[in-house]
């Protein structure tokens, strides 16, 4: 089959990679790095082959590959058809290869003038990734084998999958952070053996985690707007084990991101940023096993397999290496350490930000993997309850909000008492009148209200330092303020992208308070004719009406809505019926405005009896979890964003250029006056 | 010590101090949010344990047990380990409708905990719920039962 062939020229591409770039960093062998590079194309190219091979058949229907038989169906629409692909294991893992082709070719492609240090070392370990996957394609989960006999038609992805839309963004996202992290580790490893990590290399780094970063960032927010949209429950995150699993390497990559700017202006912290570096590796890889094992209770046993050991095995390498390669070669990094500035410097909540997230994974991954351990000790079967991850979440992330404000509020090296109250006045300020107006207004639930105004203070400092170099240009040349501080925001893009990641962060943050401290859910039922009234929305049952689609059949009921005298029209919950699935689905309906949603979600219809039990739940502010989310994907694409003046700056850097750093504060601000 | 070395352990100290009094807090707080996976004779044999406990009970609705007040949204049904097991039942209250599926001699997870009266009172029901493409079975295993129901 040709589709077995690319998979496995993908893999030889991979093997001969992989030792060509690792031969070629330990020998110092441009010759041997050049093959790596040749290689690292030829996979790229092999997997694209195998995948469109996959898709082609998909698309045509060709029952004659065993995945398409298993996950395809005449029925489908084409945008089903199409996001089938990762729908189940093989071609999951298929995706997965393919991305890391993708990042292995943009590897390749990004280093190819320059880090002739480090590239190789890299290239060839990004590829040792590579072999894994393809081996896993080729292999246990190779979705081409040929059906004998030919089935006439299949029974189409699993009906959870193709409910929603939002599908076909949701896991290709969450793969490619996942993936994404084995670029920036084998560039951590690369620095590790090469015993240094000069300023370019450290900044590459950073740009190479910022890319897994928001992608992750997205696919988290993507699933958890796909669960509140199909699985009827009106909740967008439950602690399940797998969304765990991609919230863990999410904490220590963001983790990373903060401490590697010490790495990078002070040459602090190294041996600790690279452990991040590889624990949120680590933890993709443990993520994967996770959703991919079926050993966890979660909304995604769907896909179970026998694959998990073959992960586990994988897993255990990857730790151990990662374990030795610290322990062995950390000292050979390490220069001349200066100390922490001091209570009042940022470098110090730097390193109190990176505790702070260090905990939060600690605890959720304590949760998440009790379960397992406790049965493999008693043998009882437990989960790990929501509340145990609120108790700890809530507070570590109210914290990591105040850490928000706190940190870039403050100056590198030390600060001037006057300097300090100078800053945080008018924060602070806000932050307690947003406290108490809300308590005036009348909400009073500790939590949110707590939220609220740690938000409004660290979103006060986010915004003073988004406009602070642009003002003091304004300050020392004058002209038109606005194209003042817009031009700083745009010189200074790295640094402006990461303000707008905390920017959506605080969003998400009020977001979240508001929905889930002010939800109002109720249920009821109704005959035919009958209206129900439910914080403010009048709610009249219509009837039930079935609603024939290609690949399911729809039993909707029917409400209008209004509030007060005004009508909203009407909104759908319904119940989906596919195909031989004996189960029907329920598929919430979603009135949102920016205020709040109103969530439908039917618990049953009885069109015969003229009857319908329908769960009504209010949730303030819901929307804006996605608008937040949203926000921080722009704030990665606007930091990950090569200007021409960081290339040509990184290009003819002299060696001891750090101080250099162009894209933050181009101009003293504030800040650095207040020095 | 170099004062250096001296801030460098008094960090590792520090550090070593907050982590395990973090482990010994979360391991704790874990102990008292877990959520058990039962049988209704589990439930029996751990009575003590289940009254407040997080359960999810996991057993076949008995015949002719089903009573739903919709005017009152209340729900009542008995469960057992098995389709006819009259030995191991619990009886169930619930706020909340049947759902679609819901009917006598289907298997369920109720999530909820045990009352001081010895009844159960449940938050969530769901019907046994393959992805599977075959018809449901009347009971059958109580394993297979919460593997299938779990992606609610």
């Amino acid at each position: 089959m040709l589709g077995r062939s690319a998979v496995l020229v993908a893999l030889a591409a991979c093997a001969v990679g992989a030792v060509a770039g690792i031969y070629g960093g330990a020998r110092r062998s441009a010759e041997a790095e050049r093959w790596a590079r040749a290689m690292a194309w030829t996979f790229f190219f092999a997997i694209t082959v195998a995948i469109g091979l996959m898709e082609y058949a998909l698309l045509t229907h060709d029952f004659s590959v065993s995945y398409v038989a298993k996950v395809g169906s005449r029925a489908s629409p084409t945008w089903v058809t199409i996001v089938s692909l990762w729908s189940s294991l093989e071609g999951s893992i298929l995706l997965w290869a393919f991305v890391q082709g993708l990042y292995t070719a943009g590897l390749a492609w990004f280093t190819r003038r320059r880090f002739p240090d480090h590239s190789s070392y890299a290239l060839g370990f990004t590829m040792a990734v590579g072999v894994f996957f393809c081996f896993l394609v080729a292999g246990i989960a190779n979705p081409f084998t040929p059906m004998d006999p030919v089935p006439a038609d299949g029974p189409g992805p699993n009906p959870l999958l193709q409910n929603h839309i939002l599908m076909v963004i949701h896991p290709p996202s969450l793969y490619l952070g996942y993936v994404g992290m084995s670029v920036p580790f084998a560039m951590g490893v690369a620095a590790l053996l090469r015993g240094s990590i000069p300023p370019g290399w450290s900044r590459a780094l950073r740009t190479a985690a910022l890319v897994p970063f928001g992608f992750l960032t997205a696919g988290i927010i993507l699933g958890g707007w796909w669960s509140y949209e199909v699985l009827g429950w009106g909740g967008y995150w439950a602690w399940d084990p797998v969304e765990n699993a991609s919230f863990l390497p999410w904490l220590t990559v963001t983790a990373f991101l903060h401490s590697a700017m010490l790495m990078e202006r002070k040459e602090q912290l190294k041996g600790w940023t690279l452990t991040l570096l590889m624990a949120s590796f680590l933890l993709t890889i443990l993520g994967t096993f996770m959703t991919r094992s079926g050993v966890f209770n979660s909304v995604h046993s769907f896909t179970q397999t026998p694959i998990g050991p073959v992960f586990l095995g994988f897993l255990a390498l990857c730790l151990v290496f990662s374990v030795i390669l610290l322990a062995a070669r950390v000292d050979v990094l390490s220069a001349p350490e200066e100390g922490l500035s001091g209570p009042a410097s940022r470098d110090t909540w730097f390193l109190a930000q990176n505790l702070a997230f260090t905990a939060f994974t600690f605890t959720v991954l304590l949760g998440t993997t009790w379960p397992l351990v406790n049965e493999a000790l008693t043998g009882e079967k437990i989960s790990v309850g929501e509340p145990y991850f609120d108790r700890w979440g809530v507070p570590l992330g109210l914290l990591i909000v105040f850490l928000m404000g706190v940190g870039p509020a403050l100056p590198w090296g030390r600060a001037t008492p006057q300097a300090i109250v100078r800053r945080f006045v008018v924060p602070a300020v806000a932050g307690l009148v947003t406290v108490a107006g809300a308590w005036a207004a009348g909400l009073h639930q500790p939590w949110p209200v707590a939220t609220f105004g740690v938000s409004a203070f660290a979103l006060v400092v986010t915004l003073q330092e988004l406009v602070a170099p642009g003002l003091a240009r304004w300050r020392s040349r004058g002209g038109n303020p606005v194209v003042a501080v817009l031009t700083g925001m745009v010189r200074a893009r790295r640094r402006t992208g990461g303000y707008i990641v905390h920017l959506g962060v605080i969003i998400v943050a009020v977001a979240v308070a508001a929905s889930s401290g002010w939800r109002n859910q109720k249920e009821f039922t109704l005959v035919e004719g009958q209206s129900l009234e439910h914080g403010g929305y009048t709610l009249t049952y219509l009837g039930a009406e079935t609603v024939q689609k290609s690949n399911r059949t729809e039993e909707q009921a029917r409400f209008h809505v209004a509030r007060g005298d005004r009508s909203l029209g009407e909104l759908h919950p319904a119940m989906n019926h596919y195909g031989r699935m004996p189960n029907p689905i329920p598929t919430p309906a979603v009135r949102s405005v920016p205020a709040e949603d109103l969530y439908l979600s039917l618990v049953s219809v009885d069109p015969a009896a003229g009857t319908v039990s329908v769960q009504v739940i209010i949730e303030p502010l819901i929307w804006w979890i996605w608008v937040g989310g949203g926000v921080m994907a722009l704030g990665t694409i606007i930091a990950v964003w090569p200007s021409r003046r960081r290339l040509s700056a990184v290009a003819g850097r002299p060696a001891t250029g750090r101080a250099a750093e162009p894209s933050t504060n181009p101009v003293p601000t504030s800040t650095e006056a207040a020095r | 010590m170099t004062p250096q070395a001296k801030r460098r352990a008094f960090l590792v100290a520090a550090l070593l101090v907050a982590g395990s009094a973090l482990a010994v807090i979360s391991a704790g707080g874990i102990g008292d949010n877990l959520v058990y996976y039962w049988t209704p004779s589990q439930v029996h044999e751990n009575a003590d344990k289940a009254v407040g406990a997080t359960i999810r009970l996991g057993g076949v609705v008995q015949e002719g047990s089903v009573d739903w007040r919709p005017d009152s949204q209340s729900l009542t049904f008995t469960v057992g380990d098995g389709a006819h097991d009259t030995e191991h039942t619990l009886v169930v209250h619930a706020k909340s409708a049947p759902p679609q599926m819901f009917r006598e001699g289907i298997g369920v997870v109720v999530e909820g905990t045990l009352t001081a009266d010895g009844s159960f009172r449940a938050d969530k029901v769901m019907v046994k719920h393959s992805n599977e493409y075959r018809a449901p079975t009347d009971g059958g295993d109580v394993k297979d039962l919460y593997a299938t129901v779990e992606e609610l």
